[in-house]
């Protein structure tokens, strides 16, 4: 066996490919929150980052498909160790008591497929009508038009429950995934207890923060 | 106490195997469990019937070989402890107890509630050893200075009796755990040195040939685990494979 398939087919380092792509996103929603969030405060900002951020060609040719590619190959590699996983126990037990182990870490697909649907409404949402305008329509650029279409889509309340089923399931799928990714990764010292509790904070405040900015514009326009 | 047994019963490998119900009369709470399967088995053979096939050896909670997953929970509902170390009292008069055998792929059934775990000892020829000359010349280990963390580490990780319930308790039917305990009492010291990466490699190799599932870090198996084996071995499984892989 080739070094590649002998360290990305064993179990580990599976693992430990999901947990890099993971750590990528968490550190994506981080970046994405704070665009966000000039929206509360300035228009004119939340313009400008947005126009930078969609002609940019470092980032539209580079950190955009780096971004999609982690959130694909993350979902997939999902799906495998799920099938690896259940494939692991094939006759199950008549009666099971899953102890300690929290609800959220047994159940980390479910978590997971709510976000995917959440992205693929969020891809119809903003990013097909975005190709659709600079690629395809090719239509002029207009700088300060971001704003408006951000707070035209929270106005429909349908959307912004959507929104907020979602990011609750984010934040508990950050709740055990977060810190499952450092230990994945072979991180466990002393500093872990502190850790843990950042991961924590951060998978409840990140999530909070977008749900906190869709509820903002929907009471306010 | 008179108690309700609801046990899993297969012929052998290859039959279908379903629960069958039996009561049970007279239970005395200072019986452990495997007595209390023992007067079971003593009225089956009276009645001429099969007996239940279930494993133990030492019965003293030091073997590993004892197994059984009493209502949903490897050992039973007792924390850090063996079958053999359940006693009957855990249990109230007219409970119902569930007795499966611990369920992995890895862990063929071989009758009734007798699992093979010899996928244990084939992850520990593939690396779980020191290659050393017993000519006689041998260094004496105590002779060897070890940090005294490290030695306590590697003790607590070699307590690991290889029983299994961690692969039983784990969703995934993981067996990192004890893989993890196998790897780290070398690891931390100075004899398991010199085929640190090789046995990192080829355990967890083995390991994954054997079918068992990968880790979510759930943390079932540490909680079931008659040694209470931390998670942080599992952490340290993770480094030494990468180390093995990446260094
Ligand atoms: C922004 C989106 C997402 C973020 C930030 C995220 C984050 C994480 C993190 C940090 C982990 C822990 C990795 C580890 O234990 O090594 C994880 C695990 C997991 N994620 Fe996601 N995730 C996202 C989307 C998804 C999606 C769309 C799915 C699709 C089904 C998914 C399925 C899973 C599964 C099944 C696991 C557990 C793997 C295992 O431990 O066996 N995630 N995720
Ligand atoms: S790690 Fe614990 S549960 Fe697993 S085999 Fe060793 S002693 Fe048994
Ligand atoms: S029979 Fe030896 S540990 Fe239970």
């Amino acid at each position: 066996m080739s070094w590649f398939s002998s360290t990305f087919s064993s179990s580990i380092g599976r693992k430990f490919a999901m947990a890099l792509s993971a750590l990528f996103l968490v550190f994506f929603l981080l970046m994405h929150l704070t665009t966000n969030m000039l929206s509360v405060f300035s228009a004119n900002a939340f313009n400008e980052a947005s126009h930078f951020m969609g002609t940019n060609p470092v980032v539209q040719f580079l950190l955009q498909p780096v971004l999609i590619a982690a959130v694909v190959f993350h979902f997939v590699m999902g799906f495998i160790l799920e099938a690896k996983n259940k494939a692991a126990r094939p006759v199950k037990y008549a009666k099971k008591d899953t102890g300690n182990a929290t609800w959220i870490s047994q159940n980390m697909i479910y978590s997971g497929l709510v976000i995917l649907a959440f992205l693929v409404l969020h891809f119809i949402d903003f990013w097909v009508p975005e190709m659709n305008y600079k690629y395809i329509e090719q239509l002029p650029a207009v700088t300060d038009r971001y704003y408006g279409e951000l707070v035209h889509k929270f106005q429909n309340p349908v959307r912004v429950v959507a929104y907020v089923i979602a990011f609750v399931l984010l934040s508990l799928h950050l709740l055990h995934g977060f810190q499952s990714s450092l230990q994945s990764s072979g991180i466990n010292n002393k500093f872990t207890p502190g850790i843990k509790k950042f991961t924590e904070i951060y998978a409840i405040a990140i999530p909070l923060g977008f749900v906190l900015i869709a509820i903002y514009h929907f009471i306010n326009h | 106490m008179d108690l309700k047994l609801k046990i899993w019963r297969q012929k052998n490998s290859s039959d279908q195997g379903q629960i069958v119900d039996y009561d049970i009369k007279g239970v005395s709470p200072d019986m452990s469990f495997l007595e209390m399967l023992d007067v079971l088995n003593t009225e089956l053979i009276e009645k001429g019937d099969d007996p239940v096939a279930f494993d133990h050896d030492c019965r003293e909670g030091i073997c590993g070989m004892c197994s059984l997953q009493i209502n949903g929970k490897p050992h039973g509902p007792d924390a850090a402890i063996t079958t053999c170390q359940l006693h009957m009292r855990k249990f109230n008069d007219g409970d119902t107890i569930y007795i499966e055998p611990f369920r992995s792929r890895a862990f063929p059934v071989v009758k009734d509630l007798v699992v093979d775990r010899s996928a244990f000892d084939r992850i520990q020829h593939a690396g779980g050893y020191i290659s050393v000359n017993t000519s006689g010349n041998t260094q004496d280990a105590n002779a060897i200075p070890v940090n005294k963390d490290n030695a306590d580490h590697a003790f607590d990780a070699a307590t690991c009796i290889g029983c299994g319930a961690c692969v039983a308790a784990c969703k995934n039917a993981s067996a990192m755990l004890f893989v993890s305990a196998k790897v780290s009492q070398y690891a931390l010291l100075p004899q398991g040195q010199v085929e640190r990466k090789k046995r990192a490699e080829q355990m967890v190799a083995q390991m994954d040939a054997e079918g068992f599932g990968a880790c979510t870090n759930t943390g079932a198996c540490s909680a079931e685990c008659p040694k209470e084996i931390s998670l942080t071995n599992i952490a340290r499984l993770n480094r030494e494979f990468l180390n093995s892989k990446f260094n």
